[in-house]
C-alpha cells in the first residue's frame, strides 16, 4: 500500500467504488467508445485532480478560498497562450507550465501572507475579491487572452486526432492522437493526486489536521500557522495550476467560462463536499458522480421544463429551465452541507467502522 | 493593586482621527493629475455618492459581523431584492414618476424604498432562521452555507423575474444636473450623498446615544459580557440582521436606480464591494465602513478617469495598502 500512502479507503463498499471509478478511467477509450463518453471521462479525471487540491485546503487545512477556479485558470492560459502565440510545439506546453506555475505559487504565496496572518475568515474574503478581479481582467485584456472568446489554439501533432500511433485496432478502437491525449491527461492526473495523497499523509498534513482542529493548541505545540496554511495554500495552488494546464492541452480552447467562471468555483466546492471534506477520495467519487449527473441530468431537468410548460403549470417551467441548473446546486450544496458534512466517504467509513 | 477612584472619569479613548482625513487628502491629491476643477468636483461628487450607496448595502454586513461572528456571504441577495422591488412598485407609478415636480419623484420613491426596505427585512428572518442558526459558531459551514444561500436566492430571482436586463428609468424630476460655476453635479447623486449622510448620521445617533446602540457596541467588544448580564444578545442579532438587510435592500434600490436597471446579478458583483469595504475600515466598525466606502468609490471614479484600466484592479490595490498600513483594517474593533 506504499503507493497510497499508507491511506487505505477503510471500508469495503469505498474500495470497490473507487476500483471502479479507477478502472473505468483507465480503460475509458475501450469501454466507452465515441467522443462525448472520452470527453467526460477526461473531465472526471482533471476535475478528480482539481477537486482533490481544493480539499487539501477546506477538507485538510480549514480554510475557504474563492480563488481556486484562479490558479486553474491560470495553468490554463499559461499553456493556451504560449501555444497561441508561438505555434504549437511541446517546448510551448513545456514554457507555459513553467510560466504558470511559479505565478500561482507567488500570488498564492502573497495572498496566503496577506490575508491568512490575520483571520482565516479574511482569506476567504480577499480570495473572492481577487479571484473576481481577475476574471475581470482576463475578460477585459482582450489583446492578450481573448476576451470573453477566449483562445481556440492547436496542439502538438502527436496529440492531435488525425495522428494515429499505429495502423489497425486495439479491441476495435483506433490509437489515435485523442486517445494519446486522454492517457496524458488521465496519467498525470493519477500521478499527481497520488503526490496529494502523500502530502496530506506526511507530517506536514498531520500539522495541517491539527490547525484545522484546533489551531491555538497546534500553535502552542510550536508550529507557525501562517506558514503552515500558507505552504497549503501554494501547494494547491500549483496543482490546481497543474489541472488547468491539463484542461487546457484537452479542450484545445481556454476561455473565461471553460476555467474562471464562478460557477466552476461552484462545481468545485458542490464535489469536495458530497464526495466527503478531508479525506481525498472524496474528491475522485464527488467528481465522478458530479460530472455524469451534470452531463445527464441537465437535458432530464429540460424535458421536466417543457412537460410542466406544456401541462401549463405556472412558475415550474421557469424553476426547472436548464438554465436555472445553479439553483438546484445550490440547494443540494446547502443540503449537504447541513445533513451530510462528511459526505460519501465519510458515511461509508463510519459504516465500515461500525460494522 | 491601585486603589479604584470611582469619582474619576473614565480613561477615554484616543481619538484617531487619521483614517477620516484619508479620503479629503486623497480628494486633494487627485486634484493636481486630474487638473481641471469643474472636472474633479463632478467626479468627487460621484465618487461621494457612490461611496455612499455602498455604505448603506454594506454597513449592516460589518455590524452583524462585529456582534455575532456571522459573515454573511449572501448578505448581497438583500440588494438584489431590493432593486426588484424598486423596479415592481416604480412600474404602476409611471404617473407620478414621469411628473416634473420635485414632490412627486420623490413621493414615487417613498413607497417603493418602504416595499424595499420591508420585504429585505421580513426575507432576512427566513434568511437567518434557515441558513445561518443551524450553523452557528461554525465558520466554516456558514461560509460555504451562506454563499449557497446568495447562490440559491440570485436563481430565484431570475426565475421569478426572467433573466433578462430590467430598464429602471429614473423619476424625470431627478434627471439632469445643477451646475455650480462651471461643475456639473447630477441631481440623483446629490440626493443619494444626503440620503447616505442621513444614514450614518442615524446610525451613529442610533449606537452612541440610545441603549440598544450601548448594548449593541457592548456586544461587539464583549459578546460574553453582555449575555452574562442578562441580555438575550440573540434577539438583538436578529433586530440588527434586519436592520442590517433592510438597508442592503435600501442601497439595492438607490444602486439600481443610479445604474438605471435591475438585474439579480448585482448580488455577486456588490458583494465583492461590500467585502473589500468592510475590510478596509475594520471587520464590525460602521465609522471604518463609511471611510472605507467613500475610499473605494473615489478611488474608482479617479482611476476610472485618470487611468481605465487600472480601475478594474483599483480597489484590490487600495486594499492592499491599507491593509500594508493597519493589518487589521482602519478602525479595528474586535478582538476576535
Amino acid at each position: 500500500m506504499m503507493i497510497l500512502s499508507g491511506d487505505k479507503p477503510r471500508s469495503l463498499v469505498l474500495s470497490v467504488l473507487l476500483a471502479a471509478v479507477f478502472l473505468a478511467l483507465a480503460f475509458a477509450p475501450f469501454l466507452f467508445p465515441g467522443s462525448k463518453p472520452l470527453n467526460v471521462a477526461a473531465k472526471i479525471c482533471i476535475f478528480a485532480l482539481l477537486v482533490a487540491s481544493y480539499d487539501l485546503l477546506l477538507g485538510y487545512t480549514g480554510i475557504v478560498s474563492f480563488a481556486h477556479t484562479m490558479f486553474f485558470g491560470i495553468g490554463s492560459y499559461g499553456v493556451a497562450l504560449a501555444l497561441f502565440n508561438y505555434g504549437p510545439s511541446w517546448t510551448m506546453i513545456v514554457l507555459g507550465v513553467l510560466i504558470a506555475l511559479p505565478l500561482a505559487a507567488v500570488l498564492a504565496l502573497a495572498i496566503g501572507l496577506f490575508s491568512l496572518r490575520v483571520q482565516a475568515i479574511f482569506f476567504s474574503m480577499v480570495t473572492l475579491a481577487v479571484a473576481s478581479a481577475f476574471a475581470v481582467l482576463a475578460s477585459q485584456l482582450s489583446w492578450l487572452t481573448g476576451g470573453e472568446d477566449g483562445r481556440s489554439f492547436q496542439v502538438p501533432p502527436a496529440l492531435r486526432p488525425g495522428n494515429r500511433l499505429f495502423e489497425g485496432e486495439i479491441f476495435g478502437v483506433a490509437l489515435n492522437g485523442r486517445v494519446v491525449s486522454y492517457y496524458l491527461v488521465f496519467v498525470a492526473c493519477l500521478v499527481l493526486f497520488l503526490l496529494l495523497l502523500r502530502i496530506v499523509n506526511s507530517p506536514f498534513g498531520r500539522v495541517l489536521l491539527a490547525i484545522r482542529e484546533n489551531p491555538f493548541r497546534a500553535e502552542a505545540l510550536g508550529y507557525r500557522i501562517v506558514v503552515h496554511r500558507t505552504l497549503a495554500n501554494v501547494i494547491a495552488a500549483l496543482i490546481a495550476a497543474a489541472a488547468g494546464a491539463l484542461n487546457a492541452i484537452w479542450l484545445h480552447y481556454t476561455g473565461p467560462e471553460t476555467s474562471l467562471s464562478f460557477s466552476i468555483m461552484l462545481d468545485i466546492l458542490v464535489m469536495v463536499v458530497i464526495g466527503g471534506m478531508g479525506t481525498m477520495y472524496g474528491a475522485v467519487l464527488g467528481a465522478a458522480l458530479y460530472i455524469l449527473a451534470q452531463n445527464y441530468l441537465q437535458a432530464l431537468m429540460g424535458s421536466v421544463s417543457s412537460a410542466a410548460a406544456s401541462a401549463g403549470l405556472p412558475l415550474v417551467p421557469g424553476l426547472f429551465h436548464p438554465d436555472r441548473w445553479l439553483l438546484w446546486l445550490g440547494i443540494l450544496f446547502i443540503l449537504s452541507v447541513r445533513f451530510f458534512p462528511t459526505g460519501i466517504v465519510g458515511r461509508l467509513r463510519q459504516r465500515a467502522t461500525k460494522a | 493593586m491601585t486603589a479604584i477612584d470611582s469619582g474619576a472619569a473614565l480613561p477615554k479613548r484616543r481619538a484617531d482621527f487619521i483614517p477620516a482625513l484619508l479620503p479629503v487628502a486623497l480628494a486633494l491629491a487627485a486634484l493636481p493629475f486630474i487638473g481641471s476643477s469643474s472636472t474633479w468636483i463632478t467626479l468627487t461628487v460621484a465618487g461621494l455618492s457612490m461611496g455612499m450607496m455602498i455604505f448603506a448595502m454594506a454597513s449592516g454586513l460589518t455590524l452583524v459581523f462585529g456582534l455575532m461572528d456571522v459573515l454573511n456571504f449572501g448578505h448581497g441577495a438583500f440588494i438584489a431584492v431590493g432593486a426588484y422591488m424598486a423596479a415592481l412598485v416604480l412600474a404602476p407609478l409611471a404617473g407620478w414618476t414621469q411628473a416634473d415636480a420635485l414632490w412627486s419623484g420623490l413621493a414615487a420613491l417613498l413607497p417603493a424604498v418602504i416595499v424595499a426596505m420591508g420585504v429585505s427585512a421580513a426575507l432576512s428572518i427566513a434568511f437567518e432562521r434557515a441558513l445561518i442558526r443551524p450553523v452557528y459558531g461554525q465558520h466554516l459551514k456558514q461560509i460555504l452555507v451562506t454563499m449557497g444561500g446568495l447562490i440559491v436566492a440570485e436563481q430565484l430571482l431570475y426565475a421569478l423575474f426572467g433573466p433578462q436586463l430590467i430598464a429602471l428609468p429614473l423619476p424625470t424630476a431627478l434627471r439632469g444636473s445643477i451646475v455650480f460655476g462651471d461643475a456639473a453635479v447630477e441631481k440623483y447623486r446629490l440626493l443619494a450623498v444626503i440620503v447616505g449622510l442621513v444614514i450614518f448620521a442615524t446610525l451613529i445617533l442610533i449606537l452612541t446615544r440610545t441603549k440598544i446602540g450601548l448594548l449593541i457596541r457592548a456586544g461587539v467588544e464583549n459578546r460574553e459580557m453582555v449575555e452574562a448580564l442578562g441580555y438575550r444578545i440573540q434577539r438583538l442579532f436578529i433586530g440588527v440582521f434586519m436592520a442590517g438587510s433592510a438597508l442592503a435592500g435600501l442601497g439595492g434600490v438607490m444602486w439600481a436606480l443610479y445604474r438605471e436597471q435591475v438585474h439579480a446579478s448585482v448580488a455577486q458583483e456588490l458583494t465583492v464591494l461590500m467585502f473589500i469595504v468592510i475590510i478596509i475600515g475594520g471587520l464590525g466598525s460602521v465609522t471604518g465602513c463609511f471611510i472605507g466606502a467613500i475610499l473605494v468609490a473615489l478611488v474608482a471614479n479617479y482611476a476610472g478617469f485618470l487611468v481605465p484600466k487600472l480601475a478594474l484592479v483599483s480597489d484590490i490595490l487600495l486594499m492592499v495598502v491599507i491593509l500594508l498600513w493597519r493589518p487589521r483594517g482602519l478602525f479595528p474593533v474586535t478582538s476576535r
